[in-house]
């Protein structure tokens, strides 16, 4: 027991965990213990990834991923670049199917409902789900034609009808003050930041059961970062969205659980709050206090 | 990486830990003050306070100039809000050692009487305290830090007695009241200071396992060492 000098150095460096390091464990290819937190399993889920593994022709992109996406909740994939978490997104809708050297196993859930079964009806099931881009993507027509699209696709004919879902879908993407004296200018007119509001209102104009959103702010700013992450906030009990983000701030600020990703596995799973005061894992700690990756 | 971060964490560091050392040295000297009956000793101690209340505001502006940059996380967020509230504890204790030294000089003017309780042993177990409280900060380690917690009932307990102590002598040599009312501040003073080692040891233990253990005894939740993870799946 020495006497403390101001030289003396602290290490901020938590004490090594017993047993082998999960992340060289991860890059070995070796067996990997994923760890969920028990909250995320008392959620009722509106989808269910179960031991799900994806290849991008010889290359594994994910292992044997299980996860529950809680109802109504915001849920960020985070994790370092090649970690596989755009890939789990765009799995959830099957947007990878369009590639020919994808092959999976393991299944998805969407409410009960096999997402991967053979004779499932891709297009019907996309349906059931909205997409939001990193880039903006609004169609070449006018604001009001956008967010009908699904319903007009689906079949709907009613004026009135299509006009109350735009309305609606506008203002609960935080759109419908900006733009309803502009509802027949092109989409392309607005700003990228009310252009992505439209993509949100368009996914969410035909009710989705779930809202993927494959890092929606990266291509704004700061201004329209704010209003996006504020109309997340909006949606959360509505919908159930599950998001991408490379931002680890923007992942504590909007989602309510969050899931570390690493070289295509699952590592650590559970309530934003606790993953971002206490994670469980030395690995997670390391990665969102920017240790690596 | 987050370079910047951990670059403004280390001078942090650097700061309390020099805090500390100012803060320790002067605890010592106080006690010294008085076993030694040494006025200058006590004087030192009063002129380093000044000190250690510059050293606390900085530190305190360190760790809010971090929060507001850095958003910190995880186990840098748990250290600095520990930094933040041991900073605290670290400046009262500095007070309490300028109340030490100002009873110091007051004993240093009567005559020497006999101590009813056992000072030194007190003094020296509150150090001791404060001292591992620092070491447990030091190596973020968090067995010592529970050590340090579990002394604090030996100090109170030294605390207690000495209350039974002063009184029966107060009745046997009145003449001494002054001294022995300076006496007993002092042991207050003392088993304060353990109060204070003992909220650091708790801050480390929050640093270390992201638990808040105060008044864990009270609502019967004390966490166990190692917290096994909630549920793990074999993928």
């Amino acid at each position: 027991m020495n006497t403390l000098t101001a030289t003396d150095t602290l290490t901020l460096e938590p004490p090594a965990p017993a047993g082998d390091d999960r992340l060289a464990a991860i890059a070995r290819g070796g067996q990997f213990d994923a760890v969920v937190h028990p909250a995320v399993d008392r959620e009722d889920a509106t989808l269910e990834v179960r031991d799900f593994c994806l290849w991008y022709g010889p290359k594994k992109a994910l292992h044997h991923i299980g996860m529950r996406i809680p109802r109504g909740k915001v849920t960020a994939l985070i994790g370092p670049s090649g970690c596989g978490k755009s890939t789990l997104l765009r799995s959830v809708n099957r947007i990878n199917d369009l590639l020919d050297t994808v092959r999976i196993e393991g299944d998805m859930l969407l409410n009960g409902d096999s997402i991967y079964a053979p004779g499932v009806d891709v297009i019907e099931l996309r349906k059931r789900m909205g997409m939001v881009f990193q880039k903006p993507n609004p169609f070449p027509m006018s604001v009001y034609e956008n967010v009908v699209y699904p319903r007009r696709i689906d079949g709907e004919r009613s004026r009135a009808a299509l006009a109350e879902v735009c309305e609606r879908s506008l203002r609960r993407a935080a759109l419908w003050d900006e733009v309803k004296d502009r509802l027949q200018e092109s989409a392309m007119s607005l700003s990228g930041g009310q252009q992505q509001r439209l993509c949100i209102a368009r996914a969410i104009a035909a009710e989705p059961e779930v809202l993927l959103m494959d890092e929606p702010c990266s291509a704004l700013d700061p201004i329209a970062t704010n209003k996006i992450e504020n109309l997340i906030d909006e949606l959360r009990g509505r919908y159930t969205i599950l998001i991408v983000t490379h931002n680890m701030q923007q992942a504590s600020r909007t989602s309510d659980y969050t899931a570390f990703m690493y070289l295509g596995h699952l590592v650590e799973y559970g309530p934003t709050a606790d993953l971002f005061r206490k994670p469980r894992l030395r690995e997670t700690e390391d990665y969102i206090t920017g240790r690596f990756g | 990486m987050m370079i910047h971060l951990h670059k403004e964490i280390e001078n942090l560091k650097k700061r309390l830990l020099s805090l500390c050392a100012v803060v320790e040295d002067n605890l010592r000297q106080s006690v010294q003050a008085i076993t030694e009956r040494d006025d200058r000793r006590a004087e030192q101690v009063i002129g380093r306070d000044l000190e250690i209340d510059q050293a606390e505001i900085e530190v305190e502006e360190e760790c809010l100039k971090i929060l507001a940059l850095y958003q910190p996380v995880a186990i840098d967020l748990r250290f600095l809000v520990a930094v933040l509230k041991m900073n605290n504890d670290l400046e009262r204790i500095g007070d309490l050692a300028v109340n030490i030294a100002q009873r110091a000089i007051f004993l240093n003017r009567e005559l020497p009487i006999e101590v009813p309780f056992d000072l030194n042993g007190l003094s020296e177990k509150t150090q001791t305290m404060f001292r591992l409280s620092l070491d447990a900060l030091v190596n973020l380690d968090a067995s010592l830090a529970r050590k340090v917690c579990a002394m604090d009932d030996e100090v109170d307990a030294i605390n207690r007695a000495m209350y039974d102590g002063v009184k029966a002598m107060i009745r046997r040599q009145p003449e001494h009241l002054d001294a022995l009312i300076a006496l007993l501040s002092i042991s207050r003073y003392l088993e304060r200071i353990a109060d204070h080692a003992t909220n650091i040891a708790e801050d480390v233990l929050y640093t270390v396992q992201g638990a808040i253990v105060r008044h864990a005894r009270e609502f019967k939740r004390l966490p166990p060492e190692d917290a096994p993870p909630a549920s793990v799946r074999r993928d």
